[in-house]
């Protein structure tokens, strides 16, 4: 953070920090379905809609399929357009997220990680939104409710840039950062304006001019050219997003480094790679270890998608050893993002990679896991590892 | 790299995308014995049936003939046979298109 930084005026919790970020980016169109623990995002934002706070339509439909379908046509329309889920609701708009990125639709939408069922669990864990990495949306992992805010307002800067369009998803700790009061700075409206232009969408439907959205496309018709140009863009949204995170520092006096943060890097031996919330226990972890002198830092993941691959293999360079907490699972493999750092690090860099499973269902991670944790990336144990279960790994 | 983004939209609306060489079974309407119902321009998932009100259009009475009568739009039609299926009088009829096969 720079010392510039705002004055906090107002304490939240981090859903309500992003209903007031999706207020002053000018969402023109809400539409959702409630899920907890994401409920009081769309509760705020229908009572601001309700209040005439906000110039927006508020779509209520039967489902979170029929929530982005709705969102979708509203972004396909030429309105900024906004809804949140979480956990099985955004597993119900898995068509659906293909579609927006496909449609190259600009849409921003929250989601507060939750795991999965069964058994049921409301706390929070990462495999919702992992199980969508290859949707081509976005995907921003924030630590605090201030982070949670601003990233709607630059996830639409950054969505809507011409040589970007596709769509992305903002993400907050179940409960953590969802229903835990944080102060935060809330910026000016005529600030946010200066700094998020209204959308122009160049695409848009208009029914004096009909054209065929989405329609058909036969192999030899532009079906690979069109995922070619998705990947293409999800390349150059790398360049938009350390440069939109640029402009909002300029702007606002809060930097968040692009796609990743580092954290007493700068001599480190040693380092884990994590994201959310469970990076901020992990910070508190290196303060500790560094007053007993141990040359150890942290990364914290912001983005997961685009993956910031060139960012991991600059900050691994000096390393000797490096950690990855994922705080998902896939079955049968190892952590999303451990996978993610080895092959960015392939044939770039030898140094050991640890894989570390833990907070699954919402458990905590406690200091003297993540103690553990450093021990294993000290000791150079390659492989994977499964932290924090009653078996006392 | 592209400057600007290739977004899935076609120039032309799906009108201009004609469906009629999928067809292999091509429907004719039998108008001396069709009653006008509609049915098959209901059942249509196509939407390939027009309506029509011409007075030149053969019909079985007076009656019928005052009606409007539904007229197929082989462009679109894609010869799945569902309005032969449906029609109450049966006067669809369902016939190898000769052309169509290769």
């Amino acid at each position: 953070m720079q010392s510039a930084q705002r004055k906090y005026n107002a304490i939240l919790t981090g859903n309500d920090a992003v209903a007031v970020g999706a207020k002053l980016a000018r969402v023109g169109f809400i539409s959702a379905y409630p899920i907890t623990p994401q409920t009081t995002i769309v509760e705020k934002l229908a009572e601001m809609v309700a209040n005439r706070e906000i110039q927006a339509r508020y779509v209520e439909v039967e489902s979170e399929h029929s929530a982005l379908a709705a969102t979708f046509a509203s972004e396909l329309a030429g309105i900024r357009s906004y809804t949140a889920t979480s956990s099985h609701g955004l597993l119900y708009m898995h068509e659906m997220l293909h579609w927006t990125a496909g449609m190259r639709l600009p849409v921003v939408m929250s989601v507060v990680n939750r795991a999965l069922g069964p058994p049921w669990n409301i706390w929070t864990e990462q495999t919702d939104t992992m199980n969508q990495k290859d949707t081509g949306w976005m995907q921003v992992y924030c630590e605090s409710n201030q982070e949670a805010l601003d990233t709607i307002l630059m996830g639409y800067r950054i969505a809507e840039s011409e040589k970007v369009m596709l769509p992305l998803m903002s993400m907050e700790d179940a409960f953590v950062l969802s229903h835990t009061s944080e102060p935060v700075s809330i910026p000016d409206q005529e600030e946010v304006d200066g700094f998020l232009p209204p959308l122009d969408l160049k695409f848009r439907i208009d029914t004096n001019n009909p054209m065929g959205y989405g329609s058909y496309s036969t192999p030899d018709g532009p079906f690979m050219e069109l995922k070619k140009d998705m990947i293409e863009s999800m390349k150059n949204s790398k360049n938009t997003i350390r440069e939109v995170t640029r402009n909002f520092a300029e702007a606002f006096g809060r930097d968040y480094s692009g796609l990743i943060e580092e954290y007493a890097m700068d001599d480190a031996d040693y380092a884990l790679i994590a994201s959310g919330t469970l990076a901020s226990t992990g910070k508190y972890v290196v303060g500790k270890m560094r007053e007993a002198g141990r040359k150890v830092g942290l990364i914290r993941l912001r983005f997961f998608r685009p993956f910031p691959d060139e960012e991991i293999v600059k900050a691994t360079k000096n390393l000797k050893g490096v950690g990855v907490l994922d705080r998902s699972v896939s079955y049968g493999s190892s952590g999303s993002i451990a996978n993610e750092v080895k092959s960015s690090l392939y044939e770039k860099s030898s140094i050991p990679v640890t894989g570390f499973v833990a907070g699954l269902g919402g458990r905590d991670v406690r200091i003297e896991e993540f103690e553990k944790m450093f021990d294993y990336i000290e000791k150079g144990k390659t492989g994977n590892y499964f932290i924090g279960d009653r078996e006392g790994n | 790299m592209v400057e600007l983004i290739l977004a899935p939209i076609a120039e032309k609306s799906s009108k201009f995308n004609h469906t009629d060489s999928w067809r292999i079974l091509k429907p004719e309407i039998e108008y001396d014995k069709c009653i006008r119902c509609m049915i098959c321009w209901k059942f249509c998932p196509d939407n390939a049936f027009e309506i029509s009100t011409g007075s030149s259009i053969p019909s079985p009475n007076e009656r019928t003939a005052k009606l409007e009568a539904p007229v197929i739009n082989y462009d679109y039609c894609k010869g799945c046979g569902i309005c032969a299926n449906e029609c109450p009088e049966k006067c669809i009829e369902m016939t190898v298109e000769s052309k169509k096969v290769i």
